[in-house]
């Protein structure tokens, strides 16, 4: 067993674990919960510093037949783009334990039940990234339905049953569209490969034999259930009902990692298996994009519940993200794979102590806050630096991201980067209108007797706090990873970075 | 002693360490956080001497160095350092910054001694020093972008520093919005500089200047003219500096007079490479100029609140610096010099209008002031030698900095010449009538208190910066020009673009003797209108169409509401319904259509678990049968 079926394995484990003390100790529960998610993480950064980060290659490598008569294998491995989003969700998941400590209360089940989803959860998402076989990556993928599912049906509050069902079919609705794909690769790699595999790797040979219009049929199978995951401007309009209607915690992993998912299928599958449909279509993902870009933030703007504004927060931000995917240069999809990592922190900060200002005030409701820098500052410090990090300030890590696919995209998209810098005038105005609302002015009623951060409170927001700092000043760590993938996806769709117009020959 | 490129660094980190400490010490620092936050600009300022020191000893070739601290951003040809860049020009700035601030946050232990968030306005005051140094010493525009929004993030921190006033929390989120519309200019330069050229240093954008197209360069001045319009309040993104009077006062000193807001000055100067192959920005950048400097000059004239009369002072003045930076060659040194003169005398001004309001209960309209000279003899000493600075009356800094701007502007050849030498003179003139007001409205006439009112001198804290400033304001401009050693200092900087041609088109006598005649009328209108009539307390309604608008910042804020506000609103409002029923609407349709009618979507939300379990197996039988069918 590699190392990385190890990692992907310790957490349902540790579900078995949990399910073995009694439900009425909900503390033991937690405690045991943190204490796995927090070997994971840990066990996770060993691997990390095993990773060799110049070889581009799947490493810690792992195959065995699962069922031959299709060609479907249980592999996996990983290369710099899986650790990266692996490091970011490994990382997140103990923060939201720890910060949504009493989360579970007041669900339809036990404080064990939701930890035990999560823990599941966990799983799947390590499973996902990690999988080199694209029908196991299939199966994981729908499977992690089911834990999301009970967790905003089961624990979240308001319309909740209703969102989990949207989401629910919406995903499932991807989901179809990718399994036709799936057959269509099960019988053309039959056809034109020798035999039928699901093998990743040998997959990247498929697009050579196949006709453009199968590969662009392919392609939008794949495309759209990511669209829906990532999502993509007009296929967003489950996410803002199921951020409101989760958890906080809930919707940090929904948002931060799973849909996460669809960006990462996006340059897996998408573009390293049919790099001519990709470019087929790049021009009208690109348009997609920068549509979401704005469209996400003007909605934010105009958001007066807390919860669905950080959700069009990200569907602007999932704009950049597609959109530095597509571009198709070093810098643009260096800057992608950074932005879905920095993502995750800035979004995590923001629900995480948006949750907290709900939970107190309860009320998710903006115009219900008013004056919390005097009567709570630590929170009020947090939201405000989260927000900083949302409208990608220099100096925070989500500027380096943002301004790397701004500048790979205008090298090949002038137009479209253009367009999209609008959106930092816009992020100027989603953040600091909540900002002035919650935080400014004199204290409304009701809000005079709302307590601080606790400890555990801010304990579990420093790292993120940290993370989003350090890698805004000193990005090289994650960098130092992303690069070598970066550019090999790029270069193996068949694209080189355009050179300097004005000095090219010199 | 260190080598001397290896302590530009403690420039930046002292007051960042300073800001740190008070930040995340809470109130354990409340007792001496602002000693320690003085101590770390002061302690910045001394290295900046000491690096002056060491760069006089070296040859002239040899004064610029730079300090790698480390790679920040490295992707493909995308290589960006963290690395500083001090020379003859930083240095300038260096020592403004940080001379400067020191005075301000001496003065500032004593004007907010009463204010308990005393500790975190110190702390933010360090953060916007270490900001602004970061700005001035980036080596490269992405640099100098991290520096350029922090001091905007440490202005909009300070501008709503009181921010439990509505009013003031709205004046500092237009501060950021509207600087962030610059930013955007400034982000688009960098990409294009990217694009075009393959780097974004200035070294590596000056040496690739020469032989890049005039298209690209253009491009690439425009967008930075957008950023230095929305850092320096420059027309037309000027409308967010009078509501940043919200700021206290000694925020509207260092930040929104002597520093931040001369940022863009700075920008254009710095990029003399991009406007010496882009004549058409280069133009954009005068024009600019002189409608602001106009523009600004006309709004001081209404304003009875006397820190956005100094705002708009601040406006026009700026406008002479960005003219001057237009002006090419001719000009750089002396947009920098009248930048630093300016420094001075409006600094010394603000803190002189902090210093009144100190004694009159915090009252800023000036229709409520009057005969405070008895009562307040050192504020009126240094305020008036700042008021003969800014006059341009010789032998106070203003007067060099001024008139050679105006001299530069009339020698820039053909047409041109005589127009902008022309309105620099009406600029000056109006400049001394609404100067002149501000002294008779503040100082000369009689009082015109509430009754409340007990006018005093304040503190030393306060009057000695006041005074050392006012000391600046006489001596300044006759240390700069004394055998051009400014220029000559600054020179090495624009390369073999440097330097000014000695032929005049007017003898500088004349102009100077033009510049003292249009003062000379601007100070006598203020006196017949204002020493001799009585003033109202009120503000009269009476008055010309030009007051009018001139009050209502010519329409500014209205103009950006009809144009950007409101169309943005309808945009919102429009997408916030649709997206419900347009497009969500549009997609439970199909939804509906697919699974066969509405009934069975509500069943499904009813009795979700059961319904899942179908999904599932309808999943796994369509899945089954899919291979199936295949695999035959």
């Amino acid at each position: 067993m590699s190392s990385i079926t190890a990692l992907a394995l310790l957490p349902v484990l540790g579900a078995l674990l949990i399910a073995l003390i009694p439900s009425e100790n909900s503390l033991r529960i937690k405690q045991a919960t943190l204490a796995v998610t927090v070997a994971v993480a840990a066990f996770a950064i060993y691997i990390a510093t095993q990773f060799v980060t110049s070889n581009t290659d799947f490493q810690f490598t792992e195959s065995h037949e699962w069922i031959p008569t299709f060609g479907i294998n249980y592999s996996v491995g990983i290369d710099g783009l899986s650790l990266v989003l692996i490091l970011m969700s490994v990382l997140l998941v103990p923060i939201v334990v720890l910060a949504c400590w009493n989360e579970s209360e007041g669900g339809r089940w036990s404080a064990k039940v939701f930890y035990i989803l999560i823990l599941i959860l966990e799983t799947m998402m390590i499973g996902v990234f990690v999988a080199t076989d694209v029908f196991l990556f299939y199966v994981i993928f729908e499977a992690m339905l089911i834990p999301v599912y009970f967790l905003i049906g089961g624990y979240g509050s308001g319309e909740r049953a209703a969102a989990a069902v949207k989401f629910l079919i919406y995903s499932l609705f991807g989901g179809l569209l990718m399994l036709a794909s799936i057959i269509g690769i099960f019988v053309t790699s039959r056809k034109y490969l020798g035999a039928a595999t699901f093998d990743i790797s040998e997959l990247t040979e498929l697009h050579k034999f196949i006709s453009p219009t199968t590969q662009n049929l392919l392609f939008l199978g794949f495309f759209i259930a990511f669209a829906i995951k990532a999502p993509l401007w007009p296929l967003h309009t489950w996410l803002p009902d199921a951020a409101k209607a989760g958890t906080p915690g809930t919707s940090v992993l929904l948002l931060g990692v799973l849909d996460k998912v669809g960006t990462f299928g996006m340059i897996r599958f998408c573009i390293s298996l049919f790099p001519d449909a990709s470019k087929t279509f790049t021009p009208v993902i690109i348009v997609l994009a920068v549509i979401s870009i704005l469209y996400g933030a003007f909605l934010a703007i105009g958001a007066r519940d807390l919860k669905r504004l950080i959700a069009y927060t990200s569907i602007s931000h999932f704009g950049f993200i597609i959109m530095g995917i597509f571009a198709m240069t070093s810098q643009a999809q260096s800057g992608a794979i950074l932005y879905m990592f920095n993502h995750g922190f800035s979004t995590a900060a923001l629900f995480i102590v948006g949750g907290w200002m709900i939970a107190r005030r309860r009320s998710s409701t903006i115009s219900d806050f008013g004056g919390l820098q005097r009567v709570t500052p630590v929170m009020a410090w947090m939201f405000f630096i989260a927000g900083l990090s949302s409208l990608a300030l220099p100096g925070l890590s989500s500027f380096v991201s943002e301004f790397l696919v701004l500048v790979g995209t205008y090298t090949r998209y002038p137009v479209a980067a253009v367009l999209a810098t609008f959106g930092i005038v816009l992020a100027a105005l989603y953040i600091l209108i909540p900002v002035q609302k919650a935080l400014h002015g004199p204290t409304t009623p009701g809000n005079e007797e709302l307590s601080d951060l606790n400890l555990r409170e801010k304990i579990a927001i420093a790292p993120v706090v940290a993370v989003i700092i350090a890698l805004g000043i000193y990005p090289a760590p994650l960098l130092n990873i992303i690069n070598p993938i970066a550019t090999h996806i790029v270069e193996s769709a068949g694209f080189t970075d355009p050179a300097p117009t004005e000095i090219a020959g010199k | 002693m260190m080598a001397a490129s290896t302590s530009i660094v403690y420039l930046i980190a002292l007051p960042l360490f300073g800001a740190i400490a008070l930040l995340l010490g809470g109130r354990r620092t409340n007792k001496w956080g602002h000693l320690l936050a003085t101590a770390m600009s002061a302690g910045s300022f001394v290295v900046g001497l000491y690096q002056l020191s060491l760069m006089l000893d070296r040859a002239t070739e040899d004064r610029a160095i730079t300090q790698k601290l480390f790679t920040w951003i490295s992707v493909g040809d995308f290589n960006v350092d963290a690395s500083l860049l001090l020379d003859q020009l930083s240095i300038c700035f260096v020592l403004l910054i940080t001379g400067v601030g020191t005075l301000i946050h001496i003065y500032s232990i004593s004007y907010m001694a009463h204010d308990p968030d005393r500790r975190r306005f110190f702390a933010y005051l360090n953060l916007f020093i270490a900001s602004m140094l970061l700005l001035v010493l980036g080596d490269s525009y992405l640099n100098l972008y991290v520096g350029w929004e922090g001091v905007g993030l440490a202005s909009y921190l300070l501008i709503g520093f009181w921010n439990k006033k509505p009013a003031y929390a709205t004046a500092s989120k237009k501060a950021f919005v509207m600087n962030r519309v610059g930013d955007m200019g400034l982000s688009l330069a960098i990409m294009i500089a990217f694009a075009t050229l393959g780097t974004t240093t200035f070294a590596g954008v000056s040496e690739h200047s020469h032989h890049a197209s005039e298209a690209a360069m253009t491009a690439i001045g425009i967008m930075l003219l957008i950023a230095a319009v929305g850092k320096s309040a420059q027309f037309p993104l000027q409308a967010w500096l009078g509501d940043a009077m919200a700021g206290p006062t000694p925020v509207s000193a260092l930040i929104h007079a002597a520093t931040m807001v001369t940022a863009g000055v700075y920008l254009i100067v710095r990029s003399n490479f991009v406007f010496e192959a882009a004549p058409t920005a280069q133009l954009l950048v005068v024009i600019v100029g002189a409608i602001t400097l106009l523009l600004g000059a006309f709004i001081g004239t209404a304003k009875d609140d006397i820190k956005k009369a100094l705002a708009a002072s601040t406006m026009s003045q700026i406008g002479y610096m960005i003219l001057g930076a237009g002006l090419g060659p001719a000009g750089y040194a002396f947009a920098i010099m009248h930048l630093l003169t300016h420094g001075f005398f409006k600094a010394g001004m603000f803190l002189g209008a902090g210093s009144v309001m100190h004694g009159m209960n915090d009252e800023v309209d000036m229709r409520k002031y009057g005969g405070l000279r008895k009562f307040m003899p050192i504020t009126f000493v240094t305020f008036g030698l700042g008021y003969l600075a800014i006059l341009g009356v010789p032998p106070f800094a203003g007067f060099y900095s001024k008139d050679l701007i105006i001299e530069t502007a009339f020698d820039s050849g053909g047409f041109q010449g005589p127009l902008l030498g022309t309105l620099t003179l009406i600029g000056a003139a109006i400049t001394a009538f609404y100067m002149t007001r501000v002294m008779i409205l503040t100082f000369t006439s009689k009082a015109r208190w509430d009754e409340d009112a007990h006018p005093h001198e304040s503190p030393i804290l306060m009057w000695l910066p006041m005074v050392i400033l006012a000391i600046g304001s006489v001596s300044t401009g006759y240390l700069f020009t004394r055998g051009d050693s400014l220029e000559n200092w600054l020179n090495p900087v624009f390369g073999e673009h440097g330097g000014h041609s000695k032929e005049h088109l007017l003898q500088p006598i004349v102009v100077s003797a033009l510049a003292l005649f249009s003062v000379s009328i601007g100070v006598s209108i203020a006196i017949i209108k204002y020493q001799r009539n009585e003033i109202d307390r009120v503000a009269p309604t009476d008055v010309s169409i030009l007051t009018r608008l001139a009050r209502r910042d010519f329409g500014q804020d209205a103009i950006n509401e009809t144009l950007f506000m409101r169309p943005g609103q309808a945009i919102t409002d429009v997408l916030v319904k649709s997206d419900d029923k347009v497009i969500d609407g549009a997609v439970r349709g199909i939804g509906r259509m697919a699974i066969g009618s509405g009934a069975s979507l509500r069943k499904s939300q009813s009795g979700f678990a059961r319904s899942y379990a179908a999904f599932i197996l309808i999943g796994a039988i369509l899945m089954i049968a899919g291979i199936w069918v295949v695999t035959q």
